[in-house]
């Protein structure tokens, strides 16, 4: 139940040694993620545990090289804690590497770099979430990121947004209403980012195991709208919207590098608009993500659990077992 | 980082872009000095501010002698140029720029930027000299040209041709220079990992030469580290003193006009505080993200910055406790607000890891803190703190 990062990931760590490295790997591996390399070039050959602050609980074994990690490994996804004036060097190493997924964390990465890491990854079909993110976890799964753990409930809700702690918020209020999630994914707050809205609204809205969708957006850009126009044309499970800056000033960078109106464009208004109109309940107040995709869900659940149920009988694909179990988690969230 | 036009000017000269020689001036001697050393007989006089507008602001003369000159500078140097970019508040202007004249035929616009949607950077030129580009956008979205630059080979001549045959620059000495011009435009904004350049208007003189009448140039703050020597283009004089006083103290800090402060982890649940504070019926005072580490330290710090604008009748504290524990930032508060005399009232919320912890702390703290038990109920709290 989940896009992209799930428990058959096999995660390398770049920048495993440092001190961000070190302190998330550790709370990686403690959720169960399957941490199966890391890479600090130089002290390739090593086995490392942590350091006296933050210990692993296994220990990881460390490549000079991404390739290496491949090769020996079988690393198919990448996470990368490597400070900015070299994190653009680590995505496309990753890449070359034969990496499908690359996670960057790694905020103020330059934006010339950003341009020739785009080009580079888009040639080699590679996945790029973030940079300047929070990354993506599969509750129950695997939780390649910064994020804190025990926030998220493993469940049916796709979260995407381009903010940290914003994302932490909707994600609270989901599990505090005893919905759980699919897979929750920062895309970032960088002017250039690999993963756009439309990119995850797509993999959510062909994922049978997720039924419906949180978007957080903020100011500036317009990838948005063009979010926005694809749900319109190909989605019909529920999506709940929030743009984050409306009272935002225009010509100001908000805290994060996109987060700017530039000549009247980007404004958190046109945003709204935008996804309004093409059927997305966009909340006025943050503090309603929660509550509106509960109401969703009820109003949308009803008639899609009968039909589902009938579904059941027909299709032989998944294990009863497994529907039904699935069906007594989700049967208590219409009522709570 | 924004620049002055002077500033972007040496920058551009160094890449070979023509641009009109000139001489800054912090004085009314200085602007004289500056003019006689240009020598010719028309000059122009240009406020340096970092907004746009200056022109229809009176921040912009054409002096005809050296009297008018010194008549000028007196009268710009020290006025408070307001223009649709300043806000209504203006801005002192402390520098001014003494230009040689220009034999003016024509008035184009050229800019370089980022192109969100494609990822990549574009040159874009338009016949529309002299108005904004966001208008000339919307009205005659055809009279823009847009080459888009593959970044494995950057900008080419083929691309320079194709926009100067655009801008009806086509044939003799214009249309080389032009796009010589555009060439070396687009060497300046790569070698100075600039992120915005707009040359508005770009001249065509009557001589045939292409000239940047304008230049408004910004870098990318993310790669000014590998540029040490613009450090010293900054003006902060141009910047806000409290985000200055903040950026002190690592402290993401931006003004505005508001009444409730607010002090919040992370960029996107910043913003969306401001919202809730102005769904409450309050105005936002700043946007204030203390990042991951927010302790007594930064509170403290935070706390000074936000009560210095006295327009502040509240604060609202946001912070999702991820990584960091909440009930360390509780006490941070306590600590903070007990060294920090704060007398507006307080509201709180604090959820996440060790959540309880933190409201225990803060209902004993003896302090009066408005408890929060989540946004909605913060924003209730706040539109009842600003109504007592």
């Amino acid at each position: 139940m989940s896009i992209l990062v799930n428990k058959r990931t096999r995660l390398v760590v770049q920048g495993i040694t440092g001190g961000e490295g070190t302190f998330h790997t550790s709370q990686m591996l403690a959720y169960g993620t399957n941490v199966v390399a890391g890479v600090t070039p130089g002290k390739g050959g090593i086995k490392y545990k942590g350091n006296e602050k933050d210990h692993f609980n296994r220990a990881v074994p460390v490549y000079d090289t991404v390739a290496d990690a491949v090769q020996h490994e079988g690393a198919d996804t990448s996470i990368i804690y490597v400070p900015a004036g070299f994190a653009g060097d680590a995505i496309m190493e990753a890449a070359d590497a034969g990496i499908k997924l690359v996670v960057c964390i790694t905020e103020g990465i330059p934006v010339k770099d950003m341009v020739n890491v785009y080009e580079y990854i888009s040639k080699k079909g590679v996945r790029l979430i973030g940079p300047n993110c929070p990354g993506i976890i599969t509750p129950g799964e695997a939780k390649v990121g910064i994020m804190p753990a025990f926030i998220h409930k493993p469940g049916r809700i796709g979260v995407i947004s381009r903010s940290g702690t914003l994302t932490y918020e909707s994600v609270w209020q989901l599990t505090e209403r005893g919905i759980g999630q699919s897979t929750c994914i920062g895309i970032g707050g960088d002017p250039i980012i690999g993963t756009r809205f439309i990119d995850a609204i797509k993999l959510f809205n062909e994922d049978d195991k997720t039924d419906g969708v949180i978007m957080i957006g903020e100011i500036g850009g317009s990838a948005e709208e063009e979010a926005a126009e694809y749900i319109k044309k190909n989605v019909s499970k529920p999506v709940v919207g929030f743009i984050a800056g409306r009272t935002a000033p225009p010509g100001r960078r908000m805290g994060h590098a996109g987060a700017i109106i530039s000549g009247g464009k980007g404004t958190a208004k046109e945003k709204m608009d935008a996804m309004r109109a093409a059927g997305i309940r966009v909340v006025e107040s943050p503090a309603l993500m929660g509550e509106t995709m509960k109401q969703s869900l009820a109003k949308k659940y009803k008639a899609k659990y009968t039909i589902k149920a009938k579904k059941k009988s027909v299709s032989k694909k998944k294990s009863t077992a497994k529907k039904s179990n699935r069906k007594k988690k989700s049967t208590p969230k219409k009522k709570r | 980082m924004k620049i002055h036009e002077y500033q972007g000017k040496d920058i551009l000269r160094k890449y070979g872009v023509a641009v009109p020689r000139g001489e800054v001036a912090f004085t009314v001697d200085q602007a004289v000095d500056g003019a006689k050393k240009l020598g010719g007989s028309v000059w122009v006089v240009k406020a340096q501010i970092h907004a746009g507008g200056r022109g229809k602001g009176g921040g912009v003369k054409v002096a005809k002698s050296i009297d008018e000159v010194k008549q000028y500078a007196k009268q710009i140097l020290g006025m408070t140029l307001i223009t649709h970019q300043t806000g209504p508040e203006g801005r002192l202007v402390k520098r001014l720029l003494i230009e040689e004249g220009a034999n003016i035929d024509k008035e184009m616009y050229v800019g370089i930027t980022l192109d969100r949607v494609k990822s990549r950077n574009v040159v874009m030129v338009s016949t529309e000299g002299g108005m904004e580009i966001e208008k000339v956008a919307e009205e005659h979205p055809e009279r823009i040209v847009k080459e888009h630059i593959d970044p494995a080979v950057g900008f080419q001549q083929f691309q320079a041709r194709k926009l100067a045959f655009a801008l009806g620059l086509s044939s003799g000495d214009v249309y080389k220079n032009a796009v010589k011009f555009l060439m070396a435009l687009y060497r300046a904004y790569e070698a100075t990992d600039a992120s915005l350049f707009e040359i508005n208007p770009l001249v065509i003189t009557k001589e045939g030469n292409v000239i940047a009448l304008d230049a408004k140039v910004n870098f990318d703050d993310n790669s000014l580290y590998r540029h040490p020597e613009f450090a010293e283009l900054r003006d902060t004089d141009e910047e806000e003193p409290l985000e200055i006083e903040a950026s002190k103290s690592n402290l993401n800090y931006i003004k505005l006009d508001g009444n409730v402060g607010c002090m919040v982890n992370g960029a996107g649940l910043a913003m969306a505080t401001m919202d809730i504070i102005k769904l409450a019926g309050g105005e936002p005072a700043n946007f204030l993200d203390v990042g991951g580490g927010a302790n007594a330290q930064t509170v403290e710090n935070g706390f000074k910055i936000i009560l210095a604008d006295h327009h502040v009748k509240a604060i609202l504290i946001n912070i999702f406790g991820g990584i960091v524990r909440c009930d360390r930032v509780a006490n941070g508060v306590v600590e903070a607000a007990k060294k920090v005399h704060v007398n507006v009232p307080i509201v709180i919320r604090l959820a996440g890891t060790n959540a309880d912890i933190a409201a225990d702390i803060l209902k004993n703290s003896g302090m009066s803190f408005l408890v929060a038990e989540n946004l909605k109920d913060a924003a209730e709290k706040v539109t009842k703190a600003l109504a007592a």
